[in-house]
């Protein structure tokens, strides 16, 4: 396990708000660990620029076990890092080489305005799910939990769908910043249950066109999504969608 | 004399009992209160969506990017109810009477009682809100035995149980929030309370975006923000996570509940280096199938792999022959400290872990048997240590956890102050002294989705709405209060980083207020606290101006926090000389060295009232009566 140390160039994109201009600022990091993670790297330089009365680099981050969907930026051109299946969080140094310049930049996409330097806003994420992603139950109304068996494989493919963490990851590597495979699996989780039956057509058709209302492109199945996404969310479940909207906009809804 | 409020009659009956005799507010007047629930975890988004399901006005804040981040999103192992699917002899009264006696008989019965009554509503709510919870081939929901509980009551959804949890009640509130009833506020750190005539009535907050500060008014307020536990720096916990509400709340009156209690997890992966920044937990279902040993010899420099059967020291198996590697979690911590404090630890460095080993299981039932089980939870150990946990055997050490201390709350969930509600895991209320796995889910959920609906109306058709607006002198007076702090912080041009105040803070913790306790060693932490206190606030550089989005600010404030919260923690374990849980005094045990407690003197909460002087609060007692679980001392022999 015992890691090495390294010396390592990173260029980071600095912007302190929406409508001021940004570029990439030069920090030397030197003497990082390889047992540490990114971001423990970035916490060491930042505290080294808060030693200099510097402000540190601004970035999303909570839980650092790869599950919040907090973290994430570009890094050398690839949402989340080089790692596969890997969020920015769990990635570690010991990925990366001595003398490695890594360039880190936001997610970029007209649905995330930048808040500053490698934050972004990704509340149009929410207001897609408010837009229809839940069932309608209020408290209380719940019927026994056993009064509807699930084949346990739906609830496989329910779950595997539900396991998107919301980082955005897939909407930052998509050419058309599309936010196809986040809508796309939160349909697939509840339309495989039972219990989403009821709002099935209504739902689909509205968190779709809410998509599109927040300014995200649509799918040109380029797929680059998949290949960022930390959970493994596949594309099958775009296919989902597209037929599940195809089938509510028939029967007219 | 502290007053729960605990309703009379038998156990059993108390809260129906309860619920019929609460005032109600009829359904037209809902919409006339306006309620703020500060959280959106799964305490406070299950009782955001519900209030405002009953046609309550609601503000919901949090302080990341999405209510759907709350820390609740982390656990992983899953949530008890006493549903008896498995027909294994479960019962809403064994899971009451397991909860008392794990929490080591320093939690309120009646609290309890009504936890185990509502943990079934929990898991039919969350399955008709689309939660993906694991199912057996016949379709039907799958349970499993968690942190050595005698019967199988644990659900889960992989080993995402609280992400699923947290994404059901989420989608609840969005929901709401679409309806129009609830108004979400994302990134808005709470920094006050704001109380007029001794009724919570408001709270400030900071948009941590713009950097503006905002006062919310509300006929009540609800906190539902977490625990503390990042007051150690290390721990499993999320970086967001700090004690800066409860803590404000505290200081405008709000009683501080058994601080001192702090679970310390016993599978977490150990240290690995001064820039550590958190640290990650392995599923306690682990210790299902791992045996946990060290090399009998001191310093053994062998492989593990060639440790012979003979030189390994299966501590937990030997000490404890029936509950072995299953001890609940308190025992597990302690005892690998104990075996590393020897200098049987392994791994190098300071030598601060433990093996837990596969390869008995791997023999016995194969390895994709174990791979199925355990499948993600090694690829995460491997991503982090870059060892092969199906080769050799995996290094653990205990972790700070949980925090089972937080603002005292009556039966109500009310606090001492009339308006203010303390859900989840800021309040004090249903572990006592410790808790069990699988049961803080449980007690969020149930908090805000089955008590707190039914508790707010009593509170509100009693006390009426409030009249306080913006214009209150009082108001003022808060808002200008939390500027002058922050002015104060931006301004103290200092040289240290605010995360070297926090490491050094934390290890001061460990320390002194860590997995064992002593009167020397607290006393010793209790001097040190103000001292360090003192350089923060002389010493520390917040860099960027308090306008903007400064992340550095952020966190030098939930440090400044922690840092007067920390005294209190140790006052508390400096007072309770008793072992109880996870306050384990080792001035007070038995003769093999376990946790001896002292329920003539300690049977009470200790509720710690705000003097103005950080080092002399005042001691309010509740005391704790047991009329259903009777007071053994606990064995896992
Ligand atoms: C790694 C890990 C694994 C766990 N596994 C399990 C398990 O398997 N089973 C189990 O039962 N329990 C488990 N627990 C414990 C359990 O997850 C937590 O106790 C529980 O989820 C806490 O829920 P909560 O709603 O009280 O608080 P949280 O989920 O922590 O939510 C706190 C909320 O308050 C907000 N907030 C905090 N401070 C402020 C502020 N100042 N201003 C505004 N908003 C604020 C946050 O933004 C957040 O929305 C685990 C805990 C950890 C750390
Ligand atoms: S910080 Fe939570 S997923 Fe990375």
């Amino acid at each position: 396990m015992a890691g090495k140390l390294i010396n390592i160039t990173l260029r980071v994109w600095r912007q302190s708000g929406p409508n001021d201009p940004g570029k990439l600022e030069t920090y030397k990091a030197d003497g990082i660990s390889t047992d540490m993670s990114f971001l423990e790297m970035l916490d060491v330089v930042n505290d080294g620029l808060e030693r200099e009365d510097k402000e540190p680099i601004a970035f999303d981050h909570d839980c650092r076990e790869g599950i919040c969907g907090m973290c994430g930026s570009v890094i050398n051109g690839v949402a989340h890092g080089p790692q596969s299946e890997t969020t920015l969080c769990q990635l570690h140094m010991r990925k990366f080489k001595d003398g490695d310049t890594i360039i880190i930049e936001p997610f970029r996409a007209n649905g995330f305005p930048l808040i500053k330097d490698l934050a972004v806003d990704r509340s149009a994420l929410d207001r897609i799910i408010q837009a229809g992603g839940y069932i309608t139950v209020k408290t209380g109304q719940a019927p026994d939990a056993h009064a509807i068996p699930i084949p346990k494989p739906a609830a496989d493919i329910a779950m595997d769908a539900a396991s998107c963490i919301g980082c955005g990851a897939c909407v930052a590597a998509c050419p058309n910043a599309s936010a196809s495979l986040f809508t796309a699996a939160k349909i697939t989780q509840l339309c495989t249950l039972p219990q989403g039956n009821p709002e099935r057509t209504t739902r689909v058709i509205k968190m779709v066109q809410q998509m599109d209302k927040e300014g995200f492109g649509s799918c040109s199945k380029y797929y680059e999504c998949e290949a960022v996404c930390p959970k493994g969310i596949k594309v099958e479940n775009i296919t989902t969608m597209n037929r599940e909207y195809m089938k509510a906009m028939v029967s007219g809804k | 004399m502290l007053d729960a409020k605990i309703p009379a009659g038998p156990m059993a009956e108390k809260w129906t009992n309860h619920k019929f005799d609460m005032k109600l507010v009829n359904p037209a007047n809902k919409r006339k209160f306006n309620v703020i629930v500060v959280g959106t975890g799964l305490a406070g988004a299950s009782a955001a969506a519900s209030l405002s399901e009953m046609g309550y006005k609601v503000k919901n804040f949090c302080i990341q990017d999405s209510p759907r981040r709350a820390h609740s999103i982390a656990a992983q192992g899953g949530i008890n109810a006493a549903k008896n699917y498995p027909n294994d002899g479960d019962s809403v009264h064994r899971l009451f009477y397991d909860t008392v006696k794990g929490g080591d008989y320093r939690s309120r019965e009646a609290n309890v009682h009504r936890l185990a009554e509502v943990s079934v509503n929990i898991i039919d709510q969350c399955v008709a809100q689309g939660v993906p919870f694991a199912r057996d081939y016949g379709g039907y929901l799958d349970n499993r035995s968690f942190g050595g509980a005698q019967v199988s009551r644990t659900f889960y959804a992989r080993g995402q149980t609280g992400q699923q949890l947290l994404l059901g009640a989420y989608s609840a509130l969005m929901k709401e929030v679409a309806v129009g009833n609830v108004d979400l506020y994302t990134r808005r750190e709470m920094l006050d309370l704001i109380v007029v005539d001794g009724r919570a009535c408001g709270i400030v907050v900071r948009n941590l975006v713009t950097g503006k500060l905002e006062t919310h008014l509300a006929d009540t307020v609800i906190l539902a923000t977490g625990g503390y536990g990042n007051v150690f720096y290390l721990s499993t916990n999320a970086k967001g996570c700090n004690v800066t509400a409860a803590w404000r709340a505290h200081k405008r009156g709000a009683f501080f509940a058994n601080p001192c209690y702090t679970q310390i997890h016993p599978t977490c992966i150990p240290v690995h280096g001064d820039y550590q920044s958190k640290l990650t937990l392995m599923s306690e279902s682990l210790r299902n199938d791992g045996r946990v040993w060290v090399p009998r010899k001191d310093g053994d420099p062998r492989k593990p792999s060639d440790i012979p059967e003979a030189d390994r020291f299966y501590y937990l198996e030997e000490k404890y022959p029936s509950f072995g590697n299953l001890v609940p979690r308190d025992v597990a911590s302690r005892n690998a400290k104990l075996v590393c404090d020897e200098g049987k630890g392994v791994g190098g460095g300071e030598n601060l872990a433990v093996y837990l080993d596969f390869a008995d299981a791997i023999k016995r039932d194969g390895r994709d048997v174990v791979e199925a089980k355990y499948g993600n939870l090694f690829e995460m150990y491997e991503r982090i240590v870059d060892d092969n946990p199906y080769e050799t055997p995996m290094m653990i050490y205990p972790a700070v956890h949980y925090t089972m201390g937080g603002l005292w709350v009556d039966y109500n969930l009310m606090s001492n102050l009339p308006g203010l509600h303390v859900l989840g895991e800021a309040n004090f209320s249903d572990h006592g002294a410790n808790r069990l796995g699988a049961s803080a889910l449980m007690q969020g959920l149930a908090d805000g989705y089955f008590v707190i609906p039914n508790t707010v109306g009593h509170y509100l058709a009693t006390a009426g709405p409030s009249e306080i607006t913006a214009a209150h002198p009082e108001v003022k007076k808060v808002e200008e209060e939390v500027a002058g702090r922050i002015n104060t912080l931006v301004n103290s041009k200092g040289k240290r980083a605010v995360n070297e105040f926090h490491r050094e803070l934390g290890l001061l913790m460990w320390d002194g207020c860590g997995m064992a306790r002593n009167e020397a060693g607290l006393k010793k932490a209790l001097q040190r606290i103000p001292e360090l206190r003192q350089e923060f606030w002389e010493d520390v550089n917040v860099t960027g101006s308090p306008g903007t989005f400064n992340q550095c600010l952020e966190r030098a404030g939930r440090v400044a926090d922690f840092m007067e919260q920390a005294e209190l923690m140790c006052l508390d374990a400096l007072n309770r000389s008793e072992s109880c849980g996870g306050h384990f005094r080792e001035e007070s045990q038995t003769e093999e060295g376990e946790a001896l407690r002292k329920d003539a003197e300690f049977a009470y909460v200790a509720a710690w009232e705000n003097t103005g002087d950080l080092s002399n609060p005042t001691l309010h007692k509740e005391e704790l009566t047991f009329e259903e679980v009777h007071l053994t001392q606990r064995s896992y022999k």
